[in-house]
């Protein structure tokens, strides 16, 4: 069964790993979005996400659906973690197993694009002067509705 | 002929900080489109003048194009753009 959850507290890759995987499964790859110390040469000392929940909870699931669809596996587990983080914690997590690495490739790739691209979450940095900004983003167009092609 | 539709907004992020308020409740007359809410919520005027245009917008959760027709209790969210992951 694939998983996805919005959650505030921190996330254990070690747990996410342990919602996917089965015998038939050769590939299992996990990645993981970080906050990093700088931004357009600006020293960051931690963000802030804040998302619109139910939303961005239906539009993971429909990502994830659609990748799971296209990779034919049903062990895939994303998360995206929102309110404050430091730098060096993890901000999402996607795991993917399935019997060959191509399709745990294209399938992670893919949900971390889409989630680039439609997910009803924003990020404020914080920088180490004190001064804090709403990182430009990318604007979702209507056609962002679920892709049944997942491609 | 009906009634007017009352339309349930919601602002997030950056939007919610520049109108100072994460949630309104709009009047609209029957018939009224995403882009006629925000043209209405523009012509408000001060901060709600800062707002895009064409923003991008879901209707009940779901992204939505701006000609779309609203309906009585329909919940608009106006989306800046996003920078999850």
């Amino acid at each position: 069964m694939n998983f996805t959850a919005i959650v505030r507290e921190a996330i254990d890759p070690a747990q996410v790993l342990s919602l996917i995987g089965a015998d038939q499964d050769g590939a299992t790859l996990l990645f993981l979005g970080v906050v990093r110390d700088h931004s357009d040469g600006r020293s960051v000392g931690g963000v802030r996400y804040e998302t619109y929940e139910e939303m961005a909870a239906q539009v993971l699931s429909d990502i994830v659906e659609e990748a799971a669809e296209a990779a034919d596996t049903d062990r895939i587990a994303a998360l995206h973690r929102i309110g404050e983080l430091e730098v060096g914690e993890v901000s999402v997590a996607i795991a993917v197993s399935t019997p060959h690495r191509a399709e745990a490739y294209e399938a992670s790739r893919y949900i971390i694009e889409e989630i680039k691209k439609r997910l009803p979450v924003w990020k404020k940095e914080r920088y180490s002067d004190g001064a804090e900004e709403w990182v430009e983003g990318r604007a979702p167009d209507a056609a962002s509705a679920p892709q049944t092609d997942g491609s | 002929m009906y009634g007017p539709v009352e339309i349930r907004t919601l602002f997030f992020a950056s939007y919610k900080e520049l109108l100072g308020t994460g949630e309104l409740q709009v009047d609209l007359p029957a018939g009224a489109t995403v882009s006629d809410l925000v043209s209405a919520l523009r012509s408000r005027g001060g901060a709600f003048t800062v707002l895009p245009s064409t923003p991008a917008v879901a209707v009940n959760m779901t992204y939505t194009d701006p000609a779309a027709v609203l309906s009585d209790g329909d919940e608009v969210a106006l989306i800046p753009p996003v920078a999850g992951g």
